[in-house]
């Protein structure tokens, strides 16, 4: 009994709440300025921007750092819901409708076209793994643009204009955009962050760490493949669509690979695994972004893509290279805070104690259990990676 | 008309198959997915630019051949060494990440402006002029020294005693080891070999489409992976197979008026069929998931 209330005492801890309180401030606080006129033209746009990269960085988290797998066509699924969202709305608001409303039914109905197609996605995952799951991700994505790009209907080459978009330049008493993605990324936090806190999450950790094993612990592994792809894809169909209604036109060049990159390295920025981290990368490279994209076109975009190949390179050999394991574990972060806060004496943490969902398990690899001067290949061979 | 479509897939067929050849090597070898192997392309693309810049026309035309492939070989082994070597042993997602990274990281170094910079140049002058029976004598050196090169390496591979110290360090690494195979060395040379075959490609690929840009490589990579994947992974043979298969699908489709839009999205559901129906490719071999 104690146990048990020690165990909802734990689960009500400030610590696990602290991201929405945190975001539902800075909505306030900027809402309160917005209606107050404090705010100049762009910024509110700005905001638009960052929550829904935030909404596009978790959800791709939520493959990549919990499924452990990667989606390189994370800005596909955006494409869909773009066009899709964009075309429906237009429809909708020509037919009379209001705009709130349209823009809602255009949401649901991007996110779930999106979802199907995550589905669609979803079906080789379950044969395939690694490098071939990424490069079908990344196929998938093109084919998405090139399909896109050519229905006459999606306006072509010259991209979909949005009624929404126009709308709201005219019209100085409507809707702000960052209002409906505001409501649209705490959905998203309430589902992903429950969903990883459950059972279900430990299992998908689980599928990450150790397909195999997972199965053999009675893990649905299909069940939650397929999950994972479908909730990401259709939460990145509503940033689409939230992308769709704030620009004009909707054009299909945006979507590419590099934009997909660009989300990937958020994840990696933020740590993968890690919502929080996520949250707080995202906000951050979207407004570096924004203040540096009059310096960034043209020569100096070569900038942008090298601090991007850094991030990308030296964040994941620092936190993956067998060489640096001992410096790792030395100088982590939680002991700087530690220090710094002064709160307590730092404690060596446990990193693989899936009770402690803020804390990403990490993967113990056999061949560092059984650390020998060999390098042995890895401890799962699947089919796929070991054809000569 | 069919018959010159023929040719020509048949010649970038040619390039995809060199492109994929570097790729499968790897795979078979170091088991990872070398992302940045298609911007190896790219510097050698950007090698052959500055080697035409020459004045001497004669020293410029043999700089334009052999410089890349010098380059490429050694880009090839340093991006190895100070990348991939680090992780040997890391999760597979670290790994292909940090690749993704290099790739970036080749694309913004040639996209500094005193390097190369952001607008693509058209290279000229870098077609072997006249045809012969209505084909292009790009076309036909393109087939001849592309058959040579893959000629070349099945012997390398099958016959020589560092080919056989690849095959098996691709079999079971730990084994190879311990017969006393210097892993490391092989590793590093199958990127070599590999980027030295993708500077060869992007000599022809430059025949065929004579603009150079940072962005060069991507397409032609993951294409080229594409007909890896089509042939087999890990296969020698299934990549020239898939590679040619591809490019002869490619013109076909470009040379329909109604297809031709949707050409990028016929090759990647290829692709995408292929991984479904039959993960293991044309020619590769199927092995079962043991733990």
């Amino acid at each position: 009994m104690k146990e048990y209330l020690l165990n909802i005492k734990n689960a009500f801890k400030l610590k696990h709440y602290i991201n929405y309180i945190v975001l539902l401030a800075v909505f306030a606080l900027f809402t309160a300025l917005y209606y107050a006129g404090a705010l100049n033209r762009s910024t509110p746009s700005l905001f638009n921007q960052i929550l829904y990269s935030v909404i596009l960085a978790v959800s791709l988290n939520l493959v990549v750092g919990f499924l452990g797998e990667l989606s390189l066509g994370h800005a596909g699924f955006m494409c869909i819901g773009a066009y899709l969202g964009t075309f429906i709305s237009n429809m909708l608001i020509g037919a009379g409708m209001n705009t709130v409303l349209a823009l809602a039914i255009s949401m649901v109905a991007g996110a779930a076209v999106a979802a199907a197609f995550g589905l669609l996605v979803g079906l080789p995952a379950l044969r395939l793994r690694g490098d071939y799951l990424a490069i079908v991700t990344l196929a998938f994505g093109e084919i998405i643009r090139n399909i896109c790009r050519n229905l006459p209907f999606f306006g072509g080459a010259q991209g979909l204009g949005s009624v929404i978009y126009s709308e709201n330049l005219t019209n100085k008493k409507s809707l702000p955009m960052f209002i409906p993605t505001f409501i649209c990324l705490m959905l998203m936090l309430v589902v992903i962050q429950n969903l990883i806190r459950s059972k279900h999450g430990r299992a998908i950790t689980a599928i990450r760490d150790n397909e195999i094993a997972a199965k053999a612990m009675g893990v649905n592994v299909t069940y939650y493949k397929l999950l994972v792809f479908v909730l990401s894809a259709a939460f990145a169909g509503f940033a689409g669509v939230i992308y769709g209604a704030g620009v004009s036109p909707v054009e299909y060049s945006t979507f590419d690979y590099n934009y997909s990159i660009e989300i990937l390295v958020m994840v990696v920025l933020g740590g993968m695994g890690s919502i929080n981290g996520s949250i707080i990368s995202a906000a951050l490279i979207t407004v570096i972004n924004f203040y540096l994209k009059a310096y960034l076109t043209g020569d100096m975009a070569a900038i942008k893509t090298l601090i991007y190949a850094l991030i990308l390179i030296v964040m994941v050999v620092y936190k993956n290279a067998p060489a640096l394991k001992s410096f790792r574990e030395k100088y982590t972060f939680k002991k700087l805070i530690d220090k710094i806060v002064n709160r307590k004496k730092a404690v060596d943490y446990v990193t693989d104690d899936t009770a402690r969902w803020d804390v990403v398990p990490t993967k113990i690899e056999m061949n560092e259990v059984l650390s020998t001067d060999l390098v042995v290949t890895e401890s799962v061979v699947s089919p796929d990676k070991e054809v000569k | 008309m069919f018959f010159s479509t023929l040719i020509d897939g048949l010649s970038l067929g040619a390039i995809y198959a060199l492109i994929a050849l570097g790729y499968t090597m790897v795979y078979g070898i170091a088991k990872m997915l070398n992302f940045a192997h298609g911007d190896i392309i790219m510097v050698g693309a950007l090698t052959v630019y500055y080697s035409l810049s020459v004045e001497n026309t004669v020293l410029s035309i043999i700089l334009a051949v052999l410089l890349p492939v010098v380059i490429c070989t050694v880009l090839g082994i340093v991006v190895e060494k100070t990348a991939y070597k680090p992780l040997r042993g890391a999760s597979p997602l670290a790994v292909l990440i940090t690749a993704i990274g290099i790739s970036y990281l080749l694309q913004g170094i040639a996209q500094l402006k005193f390097v190369f910079g952001v607008t693509p140049e058209t290279v000229t002058n870098f077609k072997i002029p006249g045809s012969i029976f209505g084909i292009n004598w790009s076309t036909i050196v393109t087939l001849v020294v592309a058959a040579i090169l893959m000629i070349a390496l099945t012997v390398f591979v099958k016959k020589s005693k560092i080919g056989r110290a690849m095959v098996a360090v691709s079999e079971d690494r730990a084994a190879a080891q311990l017969m006393g195979i210097n892993v490391n060395a092989i590793i590093s040379l199958t990127f070599a070999i590999g980027s030295a075959l993708a500077a060869a490609a992007s000599i022809f690929y430059l025949m065929q489409i004579p603009q150079v840009s940072s962005t060069l490589g991507s397409m032609p990579g993951i294409k080229a992976f594409t007909a890896a994947v089509i042939g087999g992974i890990g296969s020698i043979p299934g990549a020239m197979l898939g590679g040619i298969l591809l490019g002869i699908i490619e013109k076909i489709a470009l040379s329909i008026p109604a297809l031709a839009p949707y050409t990028v999205a016929i090759e990647f559901s290829l692709l995408i069929l292929i991984l479904l129906v039959k993960p293991s490719g044309l020619l590769g071999k199927k092995r079962n998931e043991k733990v």
